[in-house]
């Protein structure tokens, strides 16, 4: 890389600082090891204090809705005893479109109280028009930096589509072409203007998503008079899989399993030219499904607090036909139009509800709104413009970046488990791969570890060991 | 001189910049996005009169002063919903069908 974006690079520690406004030097521990609860409780708001926040700001308390004839269709299909209530979360309620409101709605409230006079978010997703929302109520100026198009200038309708609505809230949307130096570009506009970092991955982010889980499991109590026996959080970079999970924890819904779901991208390299316009989906997918769950810390705060391998009881993917397939049915047989990504916990959800029996319950976690461009016929011609094939037939056969097979019956709707095992070895081999050379690992390490993956101390030393056999 | 031309000062405005040449670009990139460079769009009031591909500087949303190619005077959206794909119109007739045969079966 250049000078100037390696001198930037270089800075990077001390321009977060600034732009967050403290250190999470404070918080490590080793080379590996960090205190991951001390740094999400170091915002000091219990719960009732973030629901306060959102309720001011406009966010939260969306509706719960039982989907019961989605509900029956599973069930004319499933076997006898089986095919689990299906409810949704319809966070397309909040003011932006999306749950992600709630995160933006926390990072804004601290930015505000802390005396910034204006907050920066890099983001081509639904979290952009999230922030500029409320930094338009907040009378924060915003800049949102996007990765919207190709070398060519094309973007996916979706992504074009969210620097639309991020310019109706008053923000300053910088586009720019596919490539990981959108962080030095927002590093050098954070040092420029000494706004504050809205990152996604802040703890301030992820505890705003914690009511969302808390009102799951309320909700739920008050319809049916127990919390949900399982929720269904589409996945992508492990904001949404942590916080749903850790508000279902306060709220006492600790039989509660945290189902998360992705699309597969699987074959599609996400930094490159060619591919980024050959993705139907520009969020909730493996791309940073199973790189953030693996190594959270690539993200753009130095620790991040999203950490989905500590939170997911079970991860699968669902292909992208079968995920409009259930946009649609979604709209058809409930009235609700919403999506697409966001349905991709739905598509998991109808697939999932086949197999559970009938007293059991299952919530999809979240919706988002649509509109021209983020919308499931913009989403398919666009793939077709774009060289993708897209036809009838068994989703099993679509491949990401060729084929878009829609399924002709809802009896075709799958899931594919992702091994967690794989995931966490590949967590661990990470880990040890970003402290230095020849650093031994230690007991505390070992115990970070089995947490922050979900698993015993006894299988963490397993894979150092059979890592250290190469 | 019109918006397809060009614009006047105070005019909303796009412009264009190379961020990164394909030598400054980061290391480890795929090759298809390594020979391209990095370039950026941003929006805001025109500070000069100037054609299309002229260089101009423009004032942002949040006061920042940024200098680029003027590539478009009123910049908008043409994104649509489009026509309905063919392999999803028929899916609400067919699942509504199915879950009225379903309640007819439970006598419900």
């Amino acid at each position: 890389m250049g000078g100037t974006s390696a001198a930037v690079l270089a800075r990077r520690g001390a321009i977060m600082k600034a732009a967050l406004g403290f250190d999470y030097a404070a918080f490590e521990r080793s080379p590996i090891a960090f205190d991951y609860e001390g740094l999400m409780a170091s915002h000091g708001l219990t719960i009732e204090d973030v629901r306060a926040i959102q309720r001011a700001a406009g966010v939260g308390d969306t509706p719960l809705i039982e989907l019961r004839n989605l509900t029956d269709l599973v069930r004319s299909y499933a076997p006898p005893g089986f095919g689990a209530r299906i409810f949704v979360k319809d966070e397309a309620a909040n003011l932006a479109g999306s749950f992600k409101d709630r995160r933006a709605s926390v990072s804004i409230h601290v930015a505000k109280e802390r005396g910034y006079d204006g907050v920066i978010a890099a983001t081509s997703g639904n979290y952009g028009a999230a922030v500029a929302s409320q930094a338009a109520r907040a009378g924060l100026k915003c800049i949102i930096v996007q990765e919207a198009f190709d070398s060519r200038h094309v973007g996916q309708p979706e992504i074009i589509e969210k620097s639309r609505l991020c310019e109706a809230f008053g923000a300053e949307v910088v586009q720019l072409t596919v490539g990981p130096e959108l962080f030095v570009v927002m590093l050098e506009l954070l040092e420029e203007t000494g706004y504050f970092a809205a990152s996604l991955y802040s703890p301030f982010g992820v505890a705003g998503i914690e009511t969302l889980g808390f009102e799951i499991a309320e909700q739920m109590r008050a319809l049916t008079g127990a919390p949900p026996s399982h929720v269904v959080v589409t996945h992508a970079g492990g904001g949404n899989t942590t916080g749903t999970a850790r508000g279902l924890a306060k709220a006492g819904a600790r039989e509660t399993q945290v189902v998360s779901a992705s699309v597969d991208l699987s074959g599609l390299h996400m930094a490159s030219d060619t591919d980024f316009n050959r993705k139907s989906f520009t969020t909730g997918h493996t791309g940073f499904g199973v790189p953030f769950a693996t190594w959270p810390d690539r993200a753009d705060v130095p620790r991040n607090a999203a950490r989905a391998l500590r939170y997911m009881d079970r991860y699968v993917t669902v292909s992208q036909g079968e995920v409009f397939y259930a946009t649609e049915a979604l709209c058809k047989l409930e009235g609700l139009e919403r999506g697409p990504s966001g349905n991709t916990a739905l598509a998991a959800a109808m697939a999932l509800a086949r197999d559970l029996p009938r007293e059991a319950t299952v919530v999809v976690q979240e919706t988002e709104y649509t509109g021209a461009g983020k919308h499931h016929w913009s989403q398919i011609a666009f793939a077709r413009a774009n060289g993708i094939e897209v036809r009838l037939g068994d989703p099993a056969e679509s491949v990401p970046g060729t084929s878009i097979v829609v399924p002709e019956w809802p009896e075709q709707l799958s899931v594919r488990d992702v091994d967690l095992e794989r995931l966490r070895r590949s967590y661990v081999r990470n880990a040890l791969a970003h402290a230095p050379e020849g650093y031994t690992p230690t007991e505390d390490d070992v115990r970070f570890l089995a947490e922050d993956a979900h698993t015993t101390p006894e299988a963490v030393e397993g894979i150092i060991r059979e890592l250290a056999q190469g | 001189m019109n918006e397809r031309t060009g614009c006047q000062a105070g005019d909303w405005v796009e412009v264009e910049r190379v961020v990164l040449e394909p030598g400054e670009r980061a290391d480890g990139l795929p090759e298809d996005t390594a020979r391209q460079p990095l370039k950026m769009w941003v929006k805001g009031f025109a500070r000069a009169a100037a054609r299309i591909g002229e260089k101009v500087e423009v004032e942002t949303m949040t006061g920042r002063v940024v200098e680029g190619t003027l590539t478009d005077v009123l910049p908008g959206y043409t994104h649509t919903f489009g026509r309905p794909p063919k392999e999803l119109v028929a899916i609400g007739r067919d699942l509504r069908a199915r879950v009225a045969a379903y309640r007819a079966r439970e006598g419900r």
